[in-house]
């Protein structure tokens, strides 16, 4: 069985003929060849695949295409030019938010979206708000200083 | 992990959602949320023929306050109860819970209804609704019935809703002025599936009642410790202990003290 879905993504109509079980991830990412969504697990455990699908954070692996179908969904690529994604990626870069990278662009849209929720967030709220991400590597000390301080930024703090 | 092939079929209606879920029993399987279907039919732990999608169906997502309570549709997400867009009619319990459900993004879609329908043993709403005495209104191929959660919750991933039937909604008590309340749970981090889980209520016109979750069956009513609530310590182990042994008769000593500091917690808070 094959599916039309038809979805607006970063902005841009696209559609496609899906299986309905190809993942949204696989839609992103192989259909549309924006590679900033990472697929690490593939079930729902680590968050690297998340992006925003009606401006709500969702994890892209556990969203099967045909049921985003009408839906706005947003990348990483399309957060490019949101002001708040914009102090993230700088205080990641000076804070030394990342090493291999792979879990960054589900921490940066997470990231967002804490910040979204919360108003200057302290370190704990961070930790809490951050569970469902992981980081391999294991730089979480510097992930969770550089959403503070970006709250702090946009805060006016 | 990649899902076996399905169909896919999006219902028009609860009746027609029923209809096909009746027509092809075994194989179809409705889909909520998605929050645990999908990793498990991405495990291919769960076999599906063809997936009925309720996420459409706008009936399912309603909430509104009741005489004596709320109803909550079956398809309103945890991030809706955690945000307090549904009233709480539970002095804040429900609202707790939901914010306390895995993580913000899994919390986005999953539903209460398909957290109660999959009866994880370790999941929060069958535990809750419980102990909150939430019964849940039922659709299926004869008609609309009523379930207290006692009978809904089986097993293990065992309801009593037979094929061709949906849950739609949750009724919901409201707990009177002057409740206590108390929801412990133990996880190995933030938004990781609930080893231990107790809740317990106090009502003013009632007597406590104390539920057990994160047991390898189903959230259970703890008679023998609800009795003790309000005595010394000693007696609350006692009967924390009975209840142990014909609640979950496997638990080994580990599991034995995890669920004992768990409820000692939720009844210490509880009795304030």
């Amino acid at each position: 069985m094959k599916a039309k879905v038809s979805l607006v993504l970063n902005g841009e109509s696209v559609s496609a003929e899906v299986e309905p079980r190809e993942t949204l991830a696989d839609f992103i990412r192989e259909r549309q060849g924006l590679t900033a969504t990472h697929l690490g697990c593939e079930h729902g455990v680590c968050g690297a695949c998340t992006v925003e699908v009606e401006g709500q954070t969702t994890r892209s692996c556990l969203t099967l295409a045909v049921r985003a179908d009408g839906m706005h969904v947003k990348t990483l690529e399309g957060l490019a030019a949101d002001p708040a994604m914009m102090v993230l990626k700088r205080w990641f870069h000076d804070e030394h938010a990342l090493q291999c990278g792979f879990c960054t662009p589900g921490m940066l849209i997470t990231a967002r979206d804490i910040l979204s929720r919360h108003r200057a967030p302290d370190a704990g709220t961070i930790r809490k708000e951050l569970s469902g991400q992981l980081c391999r590597c294991t730089g979480y000390a510097n992930i969770v200083k550089a959403i503070e301080a970006a709250g702090r930024e946009l805060a006016g703090a | 992990m990649k899902s076996a092939p399905f169909d896919y079929f999006k219902p028009g209606s609860v009746a027609d959602a029923c209809a096909r879920l009746a027509s092809e029993s075994g194989g179809a399987v409705a889909i909520a949320g998605g929050q645990s279907l999908v990793p498990l039919l991405a495990l291919r732990m769960a076999p599906a023929v063809t997936l009925v999608d309720l996420g459409g169906l706008s009936a399912l997502g309603q909430f509104a306050k009741t005489s004596d309570g709320v109803r909550i549709g079956a398809g309103v997400t945890h991030a809706a109860i955690e945000d307090g867009k549904v009233p709480d009619p539970s002095g804040g319990l429900l609202q707790r819970v939901a914010g306390g459900i895995a993580y913000r993004s899994v919390r986005n879609h999953g539903t209460i209804g398909g957290s109660v329908a999959l009866a994880d043993p370790a999941a929060d709403w069958p535990a809750c609704l419980l102990a909150l005495g939430a019964t849940a209104r039922i659709s299926g191929p004869s008609g609309e019935r009523v379930e207290p959660m006692e009978a809904l919750l089986v097993g293990a991933y065992t309801t009593s809703i037979a094929a061709g039937e949906i849950i739609t909604a949750f009724d919901v008590p409201a707990l009177p002025t002057g409740t206590r309340w108390s929801y412990q749970k133990v996880v190995r981090k933030s938004g990781a599936f609930a080893m231990s889980i107790g809740c317990v209520i106090v009502r003013p016109d009632r007597a406590a009642v104390v539920v057990l979750g994160g047991t390898t069956t189903r959230a259970q009513l703890l008679v023998e410790t609800a009795t003790a609530f309000g005595g010394d310590e000693a007696r609350l182990r006692a009967a924390i202990a009975r209840d142990l042994a014909s609640v979950q008769q496997d638990a080994d000593d580990y599991v034995k003290r995890l669920h004992t500091a768990t409820l000692l917690k939720a009844v210490r808070e509880a009795a304030g």
